[in-house]
This record gives C-alpha cells, structure tokens and sequence, in this order.
C-alpha cells in the first residue's frame, strides 16, 4: 500500500502541465528517432544532455524516460515496414511483422506491436513499482563488496553472455573500462592515461564516446555497404484496427511475453534480446496456427514486441535502486544522474522520492500518450522513413558535431569523437559490440571505486569478495554464467547451428 | 574461456590467417601493452599500495592481453567472420567522403564557424551516401545548420561558436544577447 501511496504523489509530480510537456515532447521525439533508422534513444539522450544544465532533474528524467519508451515503440514500426531492425531486440519483430507487411496486413502488425508495446509497458511500469521497493529493502544491506560483485556480474552477463562471442563481448567491455579510468584518479589525484593532455584530466566524456560508437561509426559503417542493398519500404497497407480474431490471436502473446521480459530485463543482468527470442519460440510451440509461422504470424509479433518492452521496463529497476546500468540507454542515464550529482541507489528512493515517483508516474502517462501516437497517428511516422539517407546521416553528423562540440568547443573533443567513430566502424565491421564499451565506460569507475572501497574496510584482504556470502554467491553466478554455456556446449555435442538465444 | 567463444561450428576447419582479424587482434594486444605501459608509470604512493590507482588499470591490461591473444589465435586460423560477411568489400570513395567532410570540419569550425563548417560536412557525407545533387545538399545542408544553431544550441544554452554567417544573421534579426 506504501509504494501506491507514493506512486499517488508521483501522479501529482507527473500531471503538472509543464512535466506532462516534458513527457509529451521526450515520448514524440522517442518514436521519431525510433522510426529513423541510424538513430536510438542511447545516442539520442547523450546529445540532449546539456540539458541536464538547465532543467530540474525530475522534467530531465521524463524527457529521457519519454525518448527511452518512444523509441522501442518506434523501432518496430521500422522492423515492420522496412525489415532493417534498428536494434537487435526487434530483428524478431522485423521478421514476422514484415511478413505480414508484405502479405498486405501491415496494419494488423503495427496494432499488435503498439497495443503488445501499451501492454507490456504498463505492466513493467506495475511491476517497477511494487519490485522497486523491495529490492531497495534488500539493496540497503549490500556492502561495497556485493556491489563489486555484482557489477561483475552485470558486465560479465552484459558482454560474454548476450552477444555473439565472450572474447569480443569482453574486449569490447575492458576497452570501455579503460576510457573510463582515463583522468584524475578521484581517490589519489594521481593523473591515469592522459598522455600529457591537460584536455584529458578531467576524464572522456561519455557523449563523445556514445555520440562515436553511435553516430559516426553507424553512419561510416552504414556507408561503407549502403550502395550494396537498398531497402524496400513496404507501404502501409490493411487497418491499424484489428479485427476480433486478430485480438483473439494477441493478447496472449501480450501477457505472456510480458511475463517473459519483465524479470529478465529486471535481473542485474539485463539486455532485450533473450527474452525476445525465448517469447518467439513460445509462441511458436503454442500457437493453433504453426503453418503461419515464418510467413508473418501476428503472434510473433505481439509476443516478442512485448517481450521487448517489458525488458525495457524491467532494466529500470537495476538502474534506479542500484545504479546499475545493463543497457547502453541505462548507462547514458546514469551519467546524467550524476551530472546533478545525484546517486542511483537504495538512497535514491528515500532521498529523492518526488524524483523517482513522478518518473515512474510519467512512465505510466508515457505509455497512454505512444500508444495514441502510433495507432491513430502512424501514417505521420511512414512518412520519416522516406528521408532519403543521404541526408538523414548527414543531419545526423551535423547534430554529432554540435552535441559534441558544444560542450567544451574543444578541438580535442572533436577529434576524439572521430577516432572512436573510427573505432566503432572497425567494431561493427569485426563483429564486436558497441553497448559494452558504454557499460564500461559508466559502470568501470563505479565498480573500482566500490572494489577500493571493500579493499579498505578489509584492509587489503581480497578474499572478503569471497567470505562475505552475498558477493561469493553472486560472483559463483558471474563464474556460472561465463563458464556455463561452454559446459552447456561440451555437453551437448554436436552442437546445434548458432542461434541467439537458443540456450 | 579457451577460444574465441561460440564464433562458428564445425565445418571444414581453414587454417588461412585473416588479415582484417589479424590486424585487429593485434591492435587490442598494442592496446594492452599502451595500458600496462601508462600504468607502470603512474607513481603509487605507499598509503595506498594494495589498492592504489594501479589495480584496476593492471587487471585491465593483463585482461586485454589476453583477450588480444585469444583474438589473435583466431584470426590465425581462419578468423571469425562469417564467408558472407567476409565478400562484402567496403565502399572506400564512401568512406573516404565521409572522412573528407569530418576533417574538413574539425579543421573550419573553429575559425570559419559551425555553418560553413557544417554545410561543407553535410554535403561531403550526402556525396559518400551517393547523392549528387551537390546546390540542393548544401541548401538543406545550411537551413539544416542553422536551424540546429539557433533552435538546439540555444535552448540547451550550449554555445558552439559561432562565425561570420551566425554573426551576420544575429545582427540582421537581432538575435542573441545584443552583444
């Protein structure tokens, strides 16, 4: 009853006409850059905040939670219309939905995505607010080991398990460490990895890193094969009102999927695209129709758009009560909390309550306002996808340019957010993921301040990492999680094609 | 961890060395060696020996180490890339446009301001993308631009220099501080 009394007063933090403004402009500018391929909320909230030097942290947040929904909402309209997933959540989506699309009932899809999307947001916004509290309960017990340990665990599950190769994952993971322990040591005041440059004392800052991977390695990656496939919009086509046997065919799918996504985004491991994929395969063996699958099933829509959402819900809550960021999105946001000096964590709850309530309240009113604008208003998103590229990516860098070079009008900034473009072409090129080096980047800092800090208390013991029971069972978890699917994999010789997801 | 994780099953087993992995792996291992390099040179004193500055940096470097050896045997026996991925030959006038426009604005933004800047990147990137219609580019380009100075720049209060053309506009219109 405590966390609907306060989830009330975020209600009235929330309603008040400037945040419902916020809300507003962050869930349209959400599902525009949705919609856009080259461009997510990731990228999209690291060039926005500046703002965090002009408003209150509270109308910053809803802005950024509004983007963070919108843009899931707006992906799938992309995978369906025009079968490039913008992330790699929706390649599920992309596959079925543009089936449909194909078979002249794109309509019927973006519904079931919307209305799955509305579902499975509203429930994980349900299930933030009564799990946030209790993990704050159990958050509030953890020493600086834990928290070590279990921001091993994060970034040992964020790198090794989830995408394709532990080898790159992790290269991907300590390449981002290492730019975060770029600049003054804040313990020593000792200089890390500056070579010289005064520029570099005060550290890298995540936009430029984020803006590189995402902007300038996108677009050169982009590029470098544009001229070899070009992509078919398939024009919008059947109602976006479902038909009784189509909602019939929906609603389970909604629910489970959501069922699916929300705990897995919710562990402190994170990351969309196991429960897409484990919600697909679902629905496939519980469907009547089987022969449907494949050739654009509405419940291979409907189940993994769901899925996708609700994981996106559940991350918030590793984010909020432990400042633990398992998504690149997750990870910008925790930048911004701390550019008002504010602290995700147990203490978040208590300290800053009208801060997470109205949030967590705006998510809510967020969810209402994407649905209105991607059902009645869809035929307006079409029409972004028919930017022509070359003027979309060049609009894109412009604004990488500007987010970057205002911060500092420093040439270095400049030049430093081209080599990680560089950089992050190479990593798309080669198959590494570009998220872990965000995580790292972010979550690094926090994880040796806290493993400098149990160090202390332990007087330079580093086996209380494995005495305390909390961190022994959760780094046995991060060990189990490295080391298991390769076991899994000798096990069960000869191994099966590679699918994502599949274990 | 005992090879490059689950990058591509059985199969024939080809033992060419890849040259794009090679030089990859063999960038990480560069990378390493910089870290354990800047590392051993950051000075420690002795009230923080065991968890001074340099633990994390020293796990970074030995973890890179050997992720980039790890990489490094697998590109020598053939590489981790699948044979599709492999044909797709980059498109270099593309990337050598886009590389155009981002030097020439990191050289002009400073001195010639963010629109020339800008409009010389937005034309240069829409060539890479294969468009020709060069007036047009440099058109949207400019609107572009400085709808982005005026609009984005401003209401986030982030300044990001102006030059003749901004000046220019902000005393016709008034704009700005009237400074």
């Amino acid at each position: 009853m405590d966390a609907f009394s306060q989830l009330l007063n975020g209600f009235a933090v929330a309603l008040t006409p400037m945040n419902l403004l916020w809300c507003l402009v962050g869930t349209t500018l959400g599902t525009a850059i949705g919609v856009l391929p080259g461009l997510g909320p990731a990228l999209t909230i690291a060039l926005l905040l500046p703002i965090t030097f002009k408003v209150d942290p509270t109308a910053a947040f809803i802005l950024f939670a509004g983007i963070y929904y919108g843009a899931m909402y707006g992906g799938s309209t992309t995978s369906i219309l025009l079968n490039t997933p913008g992330e790699s959540a929706t390649i599920i989506t992309a596959l079925e939905g543009n089936r449909m699309a194909r078979n002249g009932r794109a309509g019927a899809a973006l519904a079931t995505a919307a209305i799955g999307s509305f579902v499975a947001g509203t429930v994980g916004t349900l299930g933030i607010t009564f799990l946030a509290p209790i993990v704050v309960d159990l958050a509030l017990k953890f020493g600086p080991a834990d928290y070590f340990s279990l921001m091993v665990l994060a970034f040992v599950t964020v790198s090794a398990v989830l995408g394709s190769s532990m080898v790159r994952g992790l290269t991907a993971l300590l390449f981002g460490i290492w730019l975060g322990l770029i600049g003054v040591d804040l313990q020593t005041g000792q200089p890390r990895f500056t070579f010289g440059l005064p520029e570099l004392l005060d550290g890298i800052n995540v936009v430029v890193v984020a803006v590189g991977l995402f902007a300038v390695g996108e677009t050169l990656y982009v590029a470098s094969r544009y001229r070899f496939g070009k992509d078919e919009i398939i024009p919008l086509s059947g109602s976006v009102w479902m038909t009784p046997e189509e909602w019939k065919r929906s609603w389970k799918p909604w629910l489970r999927g959501t069922a699916v996504g929300f705990p897995i985004g919710a562990m402190p491991a994170g990351g969309a695209e196991i429960p897409t994929f484990l919600s697909y395969y679902m629905e496939r063996k519980l469907t009547s129709k089987p022969e449907e699958f494949g050739k654009g099933a509405i419940e291979g829509v409907a189940g993994p758009e769901a899925a996708n959402n609700a994981s996106a819900a559940g991350v918030l809550v590793p984010m909020l009560t432990l400042g633990l960021p398992t998504s690149a999105t997750a990870a910008i946001m925790l930048s911004a909390f701390q550019s008002y000096g504010i602290n995700p964590g147990p203490l978040l709850f208590e300290s800053q309550p009208q801060l997470v309530w109205g949030l967590i309240a705006s998510l809510f009113i967020g969810n209402v306002m994407l649905l209105v604008l991607n059902l009645p208003m869809i035929a307006i998103w079409v029409k972004l996808l028919q930017i022509p590229a070359p003027l979309l990516y060049a609009g894109i860098l412009v604004f990488a340019t500007i987010g970057t070079y205002g911060i500092t009008q420093s040439p270095v900034d400049l030049i430093l957010l081209y080599l990680v473009g560089g950089i992050g072409y190479l990593m798309r090129r080669y198959d590494f993921p570009t998220a872990p080096v965000i995580i790292g980047m972010i979550l690094g800092p926090l994880a040796e301040q806290n493993f400098r800090q149990a160090m202390t208390i332990s007087a330079g013991d580093w086996t209380v990492l494995f005495t305390r029971p909390l961190s022994a069972s959760i780094l046995a978890l991060a060990a189990l999680a490295l080391i298991g699917p390769k076991l899994y994999q000798l096990a069960t010789r000869p191994k099966p094609a590679h699918v994502p997801g599949d274990a | 961890m005992t090879s490059g994780g689950p990058d591509r099953g059985g199969g024939a087993v080809r033992l060419r060395p890849a040259i794009g992995e090679t030089v990859i792996a063999v960038g990480v291992l560069v990378l390493a060696a910089v870290v354990y390099w800047q590392t051993a040179n950051i000075p420690v004193s002795p009230i923080y020996a065991k968890v001074g500055p340099t633990v994390v940096p020293m796990i970074t470097a030995l973890g890179l180490a050997v992720l980039g050896a790890l990489l490094l045997y697998s590109a020598l026996t053939g590489g981790w890339q699948t044979e599709d991925e492999r044909e797709i030959k980059a498109d270099r006038p593309a990337l050598l446009w886009i590389a155009a426009g981002l030097v020439l604005n990191v050289l002009l933004i400073g001195s010639a301001g963010f629109t020339i800047a800008s409009v010389l990147l937005f034309v240069c990137v829409a060539r890479g993308f294969g468009s020709k219609a060069i007036l047009r580019d440099a058109g949207i380009g400019a609107a572009f631009a400085l709808i982005a100075y005026f609009g984005f720049a401003q209401t986030l209060g982030i300044n990001i220099g102006g030059g003749i053309v901004e000046s220019a506009i902000e005393r016709v219109f008034g704009l700005g501080q009237g400074s």
